[in-house]
């Protein structure tokens, strides 16, 4: 028997219709299929889905933390992306 | 045997099987080598728990003797239990349990698509909760023969073993005797022989997809049904039972 460890898969799981997938947690399988079935009894078990996406971990593609600075600290100071500078005029209800 | 009766006894083999098939899963928890495996088996074998409650809970009433679905479990004897020999196996190895499985739940599937559509409203209620719990295991089960069977050499010719020898057990799911017939009329229950056939074409196809065998049907053991049970299944009700039997109403 080899004693290799099933590979990683992460697991997101949408709550309800209409919301989007969120990230759950992880589990290990040996193939995609096993990896949907291991990953509805382990999330699932307490109604908490309704869809789930599985996704080999080493498939994703993340961003470096030692890049933190050089990624996301630039738009600490760009407050003109966020679109609080317009006037809402009036009769406008749902905006 | 009145239409009462075979109705009290038809549910109570229901949930003999339930039970016993349940208790056999709950020997194997905490045993799994992989977390997710064994979560999946514990969730299977509470899904069988709660069937059994729902059949035994209903045996009760139509009884009427106050006996409660912990007085069916927990103080029958042996020869009280009509579960098919088929379930009461031991374990054995992971290919044994699964094999085990894939055999009983192809059964259990058809049996229970078949009593959503029977007369009795409260065994179509139950049949229609726990069809789809057991769609689930068997598509979980199948795929676990399938990686078995179209596995290594060695994990081909251990699980084949496996289907080999519970072969004889599975001729008794479908021999239908005064109880099954008697429900076929009254209720509107399955007709055993037309699921034989479906039966056979669903297992087939799972042991193709997995490169198995299909056994030819020989010599079939029976006596289950009717309370005449292998060695196993003493030894397993006395670990199941002894509690309440040493502490009777023992509850918390």
């Amino acid at each position: 028997m080899s004693n290799k460890e099933w590979p990683l898969y992460e697991v997101f799981i949408r709550s309800k219709s209409g919301l989007s997938h969120r990230h759950c947690g992880s589990i290990h399988a040996a193939d995609d299929q096993m990896a949907l079935d291991a990953a509805r009894d382990t999330y699932t078990r307490r109604q908490e889905g309704v869809s789930i996406w599985v996704v080999r971990s080493s498939e994703i593609v993340a961003s470096d933390p030692a890049e933190t600075a050089a990624f996301f600290e630039p738009a600490e100071d760009k407050i003109y992306r966020h679109p609080t500078f317009y006037e809402i005029p009036d009769g406008v209800e749902n905006l | 045997m009145n239409k009462d009766q075979v109705l009290l006894n038809y549910v109570l083999r229901l949930g003999d099987n339930a039970l016993i098939l349940g208790q056999r899963m709950v020997e194997l928890v905490a045993g799994y080598p992989e977390l997710e495996e064994e979560l999946a088996n514990a969730n299977f074998a509470l899904d069988y728990m709660g069937q059994a409650r729902m059949f035994y809970t209903y045996a009760g009433e139509l009884e009427g003797k106050g006996r409660s679905e912990d007085d069916f479990a927990f103080l029958r004897d042996e020869n009280e239990f009509h579960n098919f020999l088929l379930i009461e196996q031991p374990n054995g190895h992971f290919g044994d349990s699964i094999a085990k499985l894939v055999l009983f739940d192809s059964f259990y599937l058809l049996l229970l698509e078949a009593l959503t559509r029977c007369s009795d409203n409260r065994i179509a209620e139950i049949a229609a909760r726990a069809e789809k719990e057991i769609r689930y295991h068997l598509r979980h089960n199948a795929q676990w023969l399938v990686r078995l069977g179209d596995g290594t050499e060695e994990s081909k010719s251990r699980v084949q073993e496996s289907i080999d020898s519970l072969w004889q057990y599975t001729g008794e799911l479908f021999a239908a005797d005064e109880i099954d017939q008697v429900f076929a009329e009254s209720c509107d229950g399955p007709d055993l022989e037309a699921m034989q056939g479906q039966w056979h074409i669903n297992v087939k196809a799972i042991l193709d997809a997995a490169t198995l065998t299909m056994p030819e049907d020989g010599w079939m053991a029976s006596g289950g049904k009717q309370g005449r049970h292998s060695e196993h299944l003493g030894f397993m009700i006395a670990e199941m039972q002894y509690l309440q039997r040493t502490h009777e109403g023992a509850n918390w």
